[in-house]
């Protein structure tokens, strides 16, 4: 059983500020993390190495600091990671950077075959949830997108019953093996890494490629050359103007609320109470 | 035909057409206009689904082209994509909009990849760019804090996954006709490996995407026990409840009341926030509201920042006040009617 998952470090965007007087991110001090979708993907790997035997092998692409992504990786139960790191990555859409963890994980899976590919249902800075669908169609595999559990699954069979969230409900499909799952969070619950694999992590030392070694990727379909899309303008949401502000310990509890039922009247945005507020009598 | 053909996909399950493929229909027309000798077509994709075409030339989709076949009877990533991927190579659209739903951020990945082009995910906001006249799609990213605007220079077509809720839904012309083209799916049911085995619909059918009043509360409504006041009130109104994150997090409601960036993006007419500081991962949910009611105790709550009024006080005398008024204010109705 060999289960790959491909993860992505992340800005923590829950902390994420915006500098009012220029506009822009705040990244400092803005600890880097893996991407908390992505973190339960390796929970569910772990669990079925832990089940059938076999290995988890982890990819992902991203600056030299990413390394210590991957050292956590480990922690957490994870056999082999691999960081893709070269500056001619940089700049990347989601076309590219599906090629490259594609191309990556081909490679991966020559030297060793794979049952199951495991991703976050999206990184929470780009919120893009594309990657997964690329690497799926670009490998030939089934995409089974937004799972959230594992109903059966049979290595030698070849045969899984995956769960999937739709909006009106629960899908349950039979799928071939390998296939490719994108997970949310309740695919699996995070537990606390044991000690051997802390010990293991404090030594492990990731591999390291890059856009060349010890694959040469097509260097006319990474980063700005093999990205169609790129950003024209960023900005941050202009600011709406501040509406009133009543203070119950101003006005009292039963005019505040009185003088807000005859603004919500007004707007018009609920129907009976716009009736109540008419009060010329034509129905 | 057009040379410059604006597409939008028709996303239907059951033979029901979800309600983002006509505020998609909406946007493109809107787009046609500053995009000289373009036409918006839809495309359509399912079994027995042709009566959605009529539909779609309501909304304003010139010509549908249909691809119904038995193996497209449930939405399955394989087939759909190579369906949709087919009328791509063959009828090369120049813009291809999808909704940024479940299934169109899983169906138009696939497309853009398999046709080799850019996909700008979750849009906002659509417009074409005056000097290079291509797409520029907005759309915001970490966490909400910053907007980008994407453009797609060097391939055809143009993708973007738009989120439901955020374009107005446009008035349909009743009278309105189009043109049908038919084409046949390249696969096979044998060809596809994955089986729809059975679903299950969700126990409650809570859509508050679509819900015309929101009472949401956040953390400082204090208790699970507190929404039970926020329900009274949404029941009241006709609304139903909403939640920001922490809530949700904290297990107080389920994932469903979520509203905001990692939750669902509502568009009702009005929202009341109780208790709710207003982070900006919550603000970008909620913020197309028509009439936004916002209480805190707190008056530097970033809440206030986007509320059309802002009460300073307590949830727990304010809303109990509000419950009571409504009733009387119902009372009033049902007496002159």
């Amino acid at each position: 059983m060999h289960s790959i998952v491909a993860i992505k470090q992340v800005p923590d965007t829950t902390n994420v500020r915006i500098n009012p007087e220029t506009g822009t991110l705040i990244r400092e001090g803005v600890p880097a993390i893996i991407n908390p979708y992505d973190v339960h993907a390796i929970e569910m790997a772990v669990r079925l190495k832990e089940r059938f035997g076999g290995k988890v092998t982890v990819v992902t692409m991203g600056p030299p600091k990413a390394v210590e992504a991957l050292i956590e990786c480990v922690e957490q139960g994870v056999d082999r990671g691999i960081l893709i790191t070269d500056r001619r990555f940089a700049a990347a859409d989601t076309l590219a950077t599906s090629y490259v963890v594609a191309r990556a994980i081909e490679f991966v899976q020559e030297q060793e075959p794979v049952d199951l590919f495991l991703f976050g249902k999206q990184a929470i800075d780009g919120d893009t949830a594309q990657v997964g669908p690329g690497v799926a169609t670009r490998l030939g595999v089934p995409l089974i997108s937004y799972a959230i559990a594992i109903e059966s699954f049979d290595p030698m069979g070849r045969t899984a019953v995956i769960h999937r969230k739709t909006e009106r409900g629960t899908e349950v499909l039979q799928t071939s093996l390998p296939a490719l799952l994108t997970v949310e969070k309740q695919i699996a619950e995070v537990k606390r890494s044991p000690l051997p694999n802390l010990i293991k992590a404090l030594q492990y030392q990731p591999e390291i490629w890059s856009a060349e070694e010890p694959y040469l990727f097509d260097l006319d379909k990474i980063g700005i050359k093999g990205s169609p899309t790129i950003v024209g303008r960023a900005f941050t949401p202009p600011p709406k103007e501040p509406g009133d502000v009543v203070k119950v310990s101003e006005r009292g509890l039963t005019e505040t609320v009185a003088y807000a039922l005859g603004q919500i009247c007004q707007a018009d945005v609920v129907e009976f109470l716009s009736l109540a507020g008419d009060t010329g009598g034509n129905k | 035909m057009s040379d410059r053909k604006i597409w939008v996909y028709i996303e239907q399950e059951d033979g029901k057409a979800h309600q983002v493929s006509w505020e998609l229909l909406g946007a493109a027309n809107r787009l046609t206009a500053e995009l000289e000798g373009s036409e918006v077509e839809g495309v359509l994709l399912g079994y027995n689904v042709a009566h959605i075409a009529k539909e779609a030339y309501r909304y304003g989709a010139r010509r549908v082209y249909l691809i119904d076949d038995p193996v497209l009877e449930k939405y399955r990533n394989l087939p759909y994509a190579v369906g949709a991927s087919q009328l791509v190579e063959k009828y090369h659209p120049e813009i291809f909009l999808v909704g940024a739903t479940i299934l169109g951020r899983d169906l138009a990945g696939s497309i853009a990849t398999r046709v080799r082009t850019g996909l700008t995910a979750d849009s906002t906001e659509l417009a074409i760019d005056e000097n290079k006249k291509i797409l520029a799609a907005t759309r915001p990213t970490f966490g909400g804090n910053l907007m980008a605007t994407i453009l797609c220079q060097t391939k055809r077509p143009q993708m973007a996954t738009v989120r439901p809720r955020v374009l107005p839904l446009p008035a349909p012309l009743p009278k309105a006709n189009g043109e049908l083209i038919t084409e046949l799916l390249k696969m096979k049911e044998e060809d596809v490996p994955v089986k729809v085995v059975r679903f299950v619909p969700s126990e409650v059918q809570f859509n508050i995407e679509y819900a015309n009043v929101i009472v949401s509360g956040g953390r400082g409504v204090g208790s699970p026990d507190g929404f039970k006041l926020l329900q009274e009130l949404a029941d009241l109104l006709g609304g139903v409840v909403g939640a920001s994150r922490p809530v949700v997090d904290a297990g107080w409601l389920p994932h469903e009341h979520q509203v905001g960036q990692t939750g669902k993006t509502v568009r009702p007419k009005l929202y009341v926030a109780a208790g709710i500081s207003g982070a900006v991962q919550h603000r970008v949910g909620m913020s197309g509201a028509d009439f936004i009611l916002a209480i805190n105790t707190n008056p530097n709550a970033p809440i206030f920042q986007i509320a059309d009024l802002a009460i300073v006080g307590d949830l727990y005398k304010v809303i109990p006040e509000l419950i009571e008024q409504v009733k009387t204010a119902k009372q009033g109705v049902a007496h002159v009617q």
